[in-house]
């Protein structure tokens, strides 16, 4: 009986590869390639086998689609440090692909001002969509629910909506985000000052709520698992219909605590929904954001959501020195 | 636990203690600057403040001299500023500005010891220069300067060439063209690298141009809820703005609550007293930039300009040096009284040759396009 109350994955079950179920189109079977390899790190974290891989049409256009957006991102930045490849590492973090300055609005910017950000754009973005369409597809293939690519499709709008949907709706490329790792936060912490306070947004605050809710529900979920394993807690989608020990003593447990419990059915629906609302929230709130409310603060303000503090300096010293009839010098 | 295990543990905590060098030790200082309950706190290192204790020492004055005698331009040739001083107290006012600019180089730093009245180094018409900028901060800018004032010691500190808190140069240039220039790749839109001047964020990093020598706009945040179509700032606006609040931060060694309430930041009734002043401060560096600094190139030195051709140009750090005043509100103008407003009385002063009159002096401004 295999062991499960600690914190690390302990049982690596040897058997032969597997090559999967065969599936209905001889076609689908027949286009996983390689043989499959086992290496015992991996299993560590999660299956040990490595392949058959498949790819596909959907697949290989997928990653020719990636690899054009990334290297085309890649020999921007690599230019940027003169093609020093310890510049490159050093610099990495800081190193970026804009999109172009204002005064191109919609139209294509020269490539070195920009263009290239769009080019860039449309690769990644076909890529993501063909990735998606190829999720679907082999959902489709082995008979599952469509629920994974609906997911990742929650993920894509906040992608569309950032980089595309909205820099349309305002007219302007140059509203979306850089490509780049500090860049983009950056930019996001200037988007946010920009709009009068990202934090006085609702659909920010639902976003928030929902993606800290999705990491506290998968670590309960989690640990009432594990916590529950001994008494075959592991087999949850059984205990769905048949609800075992284990379900119960879970049950009871979450009763006991906290006065409700989820289902081992419901469980899974709470975390779906979570991770999902997350991105389509936040899509909503940045969609909002510049179209329909300018400053935040002061719709928070409209709204009796921001509240006001008392005075601590005199209010008579705190003027708008612009405003003042004649500023000195 | 066996070996193995250790082994892993162990180079589990040395990596993450490797990341946490990155960061600044704790404990660290926690001050209250605004309401309770709004987060308006300012965050001191207290190792750093005492590696800042030697940097904001006065120095202490020559005893001061006696009014009586003749004037120092009656007496020496060639006296253009500081005329009206006693040989007595012109003798004092240059070992002091020796003491505090350059007391390794000495006279001969700014002086021909053959004859000390002749303008032949370019390092004696700057320092006359930077004397009038000097009396017109005190005279003029008192919005930010107050009582308190500025004397030569507030930026050079003992360095010909000014230095920041970290030993950085505390004088700006306009940025370079990047070596990619004309090419078909590696636009970076003036930000995107590793970058001092904002404090090795991503943002752009010479935010100085368009703000401190131009008059480009900074605020960017709506003054309405809805969209009313009159504020046309966008995201990458920000980013300029940011950047340029990013230098004012670090130059200060301040948080943005300093001035800010940060959850609504153009707001001036949630504000501290202390962004009134700094409002003060760019208006009083866009002056000085473009009134003394700027105007300098054609006496420099070709090593002296940045890549651009430009003069060397002041910000926050030339004065501040990571404190929140300089030298910690300590004044010096107090025994140098000959620095607290303009000695030229009105008349004009004296221009340089090569300095651009005052209505292409505004070309010059308009031309700094934020990029």
């Amino acid at each position: 009986m295999p062991e499960y109350q600690n914190i690390f994955t302990q049982v690596q079950a040897h058997a032969p590869s597997y090559p999967g179920v065969p599936l209905e189109r001889d076609r689908d079977t027949r286009e996983r390639i390689g043989t499959p390899v086992h290496l015992k790190l991996l299993g560590w974290f999660g299956n040990a086998q490595i392949g058959p891989i498949y790819l596909g049409f959907l697949g290989v256009a997928a990653v020719f689609c990636f690899i054009i957006g990334f290297t085309t991102i890649g020999f921007n930045m690599l230019v940027q440090v003169d093609y020093n490849p310890i510049q490159f590492i050093r610099q990495l973090f800081w190193l970026a692909l804009e999109p172009p300055k204002p005064e191109y609005g919609l139209k294509l910017a020269p490539l070195n001002e920009g263009g290239w950000w769009n080019i860039a754009g449309v690769f990644i973005t076909a890529s993501i969509l063909l990735w998606w369409l190829r999720m679907y597809r082999r959902a489709k293939a082995l008979g599952m629910g469509t629920h994974v690519p609906w997911a990742f499709a929650a993920a894509i709008w906040l992608y569309l909506v950032l980089g595309l949907i909205r820099p349309v709706l305002l007219g302007s490329w140059s509203e979306a985000p850089p490509f780049g790792i500090f860049p983009h936060l950056d930019w996001t912490a200037a988007f946010s000052i920009r709009y009068g306070n990202l934090f006085y947004n609702p659909f920010h605050m639902l976003s928030i709520a929902f993606l800290y809710g999705s990491a506290l529900l998968f670590a309960m979920h989690g640990a009432t698992i594990l916590a529950v394993s001994r008494y075959g807690g592991e087999r949850e989608i059984e205990q769905i219909v048949d609800r075992g020990t284990a379900s119960e003593r879970a049950a009871l447990f979450w009763r006991w605590t906290m006065g409700f419990n989820a289902t081992m059915e419901s469980v899974h629906r709470w975390a779906w929904w979570f991770a999902v609302l997350t991105c389509v929230t936040g899509g909503i709130g940045i969609l909002l954001t510049g179209t329909v409310v300018d400053n935040w603060y002061l719709w928070a303000v409209k709204h009796h959501v921001a509240p006001a503090y008392p005075d601590v300096w005199d209010p008579a010293t705190l003027v708008d020195p612009a405003t003042l009839s004649a500023p000195a010098n | 636990m066996n070996t193995k295990q250790i082994l892993r543990l162990a180079l589990t905590v040395s990596v993450v203690s490797l990341l946490a060098g990155c960061w600044e030790r704790p404990p660290v200082d926690m001050v209250q600057h605004g309401y309770r309950g709004t987060g308006m706190a300012q965050v001191y290192n207290p190792r750093t403040l005492a590696k800042q204790q030697d940097l904001n020492k006065v120095p202490v004055a020559l005893p001061a001299a006696p009014d009586d005698g003749p004037r120092a331009k009656d007496i020496y040739k060639n006296v253009q500023v500081l005329g009206d001083l006693s040989v007595a107290q012109f003798t004092r006012h240059m070992a002091s500005i020796t003491q505090w600019v350059a007391p390794q180089q000495g006279c001969v730093y700014c002086h021909n010891p053959a004859n000390f009245a002749e303008d032949s180094k370019y390092t004696k018409v700057v320092a006359r220069r930077m004397i009038q900028m000097t009396q017109h901060i005190n005279g003029n800018w008192q919005q930010h300067v107050a009582e308190t004032g500025v004397t030569c010691y507030t930026c050079h500190r003992g360095y010909p060439n000014p230095q920041d808190q970290n030993g950085q140069k505390a004088y700006w240039y306009a940025a370079g063209d990047p070596a990619h220039k004309g090419g078909m790749l590696g636009w970076r839109d003036g930000q995107d690298e590793p970058a001092y001047s904002v404090a090795q964020s991503s943002l752009p990093n010479d935010p100085f141009s368009p703000f401190l020598l131009g008059a480009q706009n900074i605020r960017v945040q709506g003054q309405h809820a809805l969209p009313m179509g009159d504020n046309k700032q966008g995201t990458k606006n920000a980013e300029w703005t940011y950047g340029l609040m990013m230098h004012m931060s670090k130059s200060l060694g301040v948080n943005c609550d300093y001035c800010h309430n940060s959850r609504a930041f153009s707001s001036w009734s949630q504000s501290s007293p202390q962004r009134v002043t700094a409002w003060y401060g760019i208006r009083m560096v866009r002056d000085l930039n473009n009134g003394y600094l700027a105007p300098l190139k054609p006496v420099y030195d070709a090593d002296d300009l940045g890549p651009k051709g430009d003069a060397p140009k002041l910000f926050c750090a030339t004065c501040h040096k990571g404190a929140y005043k300089p030298l910690y509100g300590q004044s010096m103008l107090k025994d140098f009284p000959e620095l607290a407003k303009p000695s030229t009385d009105g008349k004009p002063l004296h221009p340089l040759e090569g300095e651009p009159a005052p209505e292409e002096r505004k070309q010059v401004t308009a031309a700094v396009a934020m990029p």
